[in-house]
């Protein structure tokens, strides 16, 4: 769907992308991570055929964006990580308008535009001027905008941010049934836990190259980063807390009323060897399992230096 | 209420001639109060200067008697014909030097610029939103100008005349307008410099003709030959760029040759000041409309860098 090949880009004497190779498959959801600054709007505007690229080349399901820029537009759902909306329009005349801009007939149009409001879960406020919405809801707007002319790629940029926990799952809700309807995604975020559980893969873009991509599992076990495992008991903390503290691959301990957080750098095998050596040596385990794994720390190591990323 | 059924042909045709983006224009500008305003303070300006004109020649003796007679009625019309004039320069930048920064700052441009709309659309039709709306503003007019008619003195033709003109300068201001807008990122930018493009277009170039003519005028009579102010009629090309001028010219013709130095002279004047003006601004306008149209996106180079 996507093919970067050397993709720079200079403004000025700055270059803001540093030669990006990039394929991105059909229908996969492409989490696109890094600090700001690190070139992401840059790279999905050029995607957005907004911006030329200085070099390199770029396709959109096969069309270069510099020699078919209009067939590339009709293939994707753009949203920027800024975006204004014309106030004096009503949320379903905000539609029609694009919807027309796209050569969408009006009959088709009227029939398209009520599902595409109840997928944004704004069918009531059909009527409501764009101006009266929260951001959250001109957020989701726009993404109903994305989707008028039914295209292939959506190239979302930072779609969650500046928005609150509660509109961020309303989001994330609606993205998970767009990845369903098999959309080609590419969703860049500087939080890479926003993306984790709906990406299939994830690029880490810093100072406008790539430094890691692949499977997020790949890449977390390709940088052997902690584990954290939560150990739940019925008694005896104190001295299961000792007797952790004295195994291998174990790093930091934390202690709450039932049970012990452990930091833990080993893999699979040597995670079940822990539990069993706990077991046998009499431990009354409730329970042992992963605690949510922390990808935040994933993110920066990843980010700190790029000497164990392959 | 427009939901009346109108014939298929009709509805054809109003898509084909209305696009999306010119119907949004059109919606959006009646929905703010500053049309109405700009609307309102149009008619007041000329409805204001009308009457303190009139006020002015009927408490002044003039002559004979105190009412108006077919040559006042005249300078009148030519009055009035400034006036707008003026208002033309004075909103046509104001209302096109934001069409597109304006919308590049309220970060709306962008997604329109992904939408199936080409540069050639969006760019006219935001043109032509703008000179419809100014061109109400001056229709709007028209009553002010019946007060004329009714002293006689200027036939109907000649203010079909100058009503194309106006909307011939309104088209030239405009294109300027909306290509400075599409240069300049910052709308301030943009209106500051399509005012003072405006300002040259007025000024400037009067300025720049009298100035010539000081000039020319010194250096023919202190050269050994004899004096000849049609040598140097070329200068009249210069006030050719002038709006008023070119107007003038239209109600009279002997402004041409004055300004081309050719009056009493045998050989005629090599061309209507306004005809020139026509030629040179449309010159002007259409290079002004295609570059917008080119920078409005991206410019790819056309390297065939595609493979290799
Ligand atoms: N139009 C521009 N002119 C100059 N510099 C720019 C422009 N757009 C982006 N940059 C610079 O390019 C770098 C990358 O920006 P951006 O792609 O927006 O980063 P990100 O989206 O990853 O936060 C930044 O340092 C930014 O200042
Ligand atoms: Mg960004």
């Amino acid at each position: 769907m996507i093919e970067i090949e050397g993709l720079t880009k200079t403004f000025g004497s700055f270059q803001a992308v540093k030669g990006i190779d990039l394929t991105i498959a059909k229908g996969c959801v492409f989490g696109f991570v890094g600090p700001n600054g690190a070139g992401k709007s840059t790279t999905m505007s050029i995607l957005a055929t907004l911006a030329a690229p200085t070099s390199g080349t770029v396709k959109v399901g096969g069309f270069d964006v510099t020699q078919h820029p209009k067939e590339v537009r009709k293939r994707i759902g753009y949203m920027p990580d800024f975006f204004g909306v014309y106030d004096q329009f009503k949320t379903i005349e905000y539609l029609h308008f694009y919807g027309a801009s796209y050569g969408i007939p009006k009959a088709e149009r009227e029939e398209l535009i009520p599902q595409l409001l109840e997928l944004v879960n704004l069918s009531d406020k059909k009527d409501a001027y764009v101006d009266t919405l929260s951001r959250g809801m001109k957020q989701r707007l726009c993404l109903a905008r994305c989707l008028v002319h039914d295209p292939d790629l959506l190239i979302l940029d930072e779609p969650a941010s500046g928005l609150d926990p509660r509109a961020r799952i309303e989001m994330r809700e609606i993205l998970k049934e767009l990845k369903a309807m098999g959309k080609t995604i590419i969703i860049s975020s500087h939080i890479l836990p926003e993306l984790a559980e709906m990406v299939d893969e994830i690029g880490v873009i810093e100072h406008g190259s790539m430094v890691a991509r692949g499977n997020i599992s790949d890449i977390q076990s390709k940088l052997r980063v902690k584990r954290v495992l939560y150990v739940r008991l019925l008694d005896r903390l104190d001295e299961a807390e000792s007797f952790l503290r004295d195994q291998p691959l174990v790093g930091r301990l934390l202690r709450d009323e039932q049970g012990i957080h452990v930091h833990y750098e080993g893999q699979d095998e040597e995670q079940a060897a822990l539990l069993m050596g706990l077991i046998s040596s009499g431990y009354r385990v409730v329970s042992f399992s992963e605690a949510q794994t922390n990808l935040e720390d994933v993110f920066l190591e990843i980010t700190k230096g790029g000497e164990n990323v392959v | 209420m427009s939901q009346i059924q109108a014939g298929g042909g009709l509805r054809h045709w109003r898509s084909k001639l209305i696009n999306p983006v010119l119907d949004k224009e059109f919606r959006l500008r009646m929905r703010t109060s500053r049309a109405m305003w700009a609307l309102f303070f149009y008619l007041f300006v000329i409805g204001a200067m009308t009457f303190g004109f009139i006020y002015i020649m009927t408490v002044m003796p003039s002559g004979s008697s105190n009412s108006f007679d077919p040559s006042q009625s005249r300078l009148m019309f030519y009055f009035i014909c400034v006036v707008q004039l003026g208002l033309v320069a004075f909103m046509a930048p104001g209302l096109t030097a934001g069409v597109i920064s304006g919308e590049r700052e309220k970060q709306t441009l962008n997604l329109l610029l992904t939408t199936q709309q080409s540069s050639t659309t969006i760019i006219l039709s935001k043109l032509f939103s703008s000179l419809s709306f100014m061109l109400l503003l001056v229709i709007s007019t028209l009553p002010v100008y019946s007060v004329v008619f009714l002293y006689g003195g200027i036939s109907p033709k000649q203010l079909l005349l100058v009503f194309l003109f106006f909307t011939f300068v309104m088209v030239v201001l405009g294109s300027l307008g909306i290509l400075f807008s599409t240069l300049f990122k910052r709308t301030m930018v943009s209106v500051i410099v399509t005012y003072g493009a405006t300002l040259f277009i007025f000024a400037g170039t009067g300025f720049l003709y009298l100035l010539m003519s000081q000039v020319m005028e010194m250096t023919q009579r202190n050269s050994g030959t004899g004096y000849n102010p049609a040598d140097y009629g070329w200068i009249g090309h210069i006030a050719a760029w002038n709006p008023v001028a070119a107007m003038f010219s239209i109600f009279d013709d002997s402004i041409t040759e004055q300004v081309f130095m050719t009056r009493g002279g045998s050989t005629p004047p090599p061309i209507a000041l306004w005809q020139e003006f026509l030629l040179f601004y449309s010159a002007v306008a259409i290079i002004a409309i295609v570059m917008a149209i080119r920078y409005i996106r991206p410019r790819y180079k056309r390297s065939g860098n595609g493979k290799g």
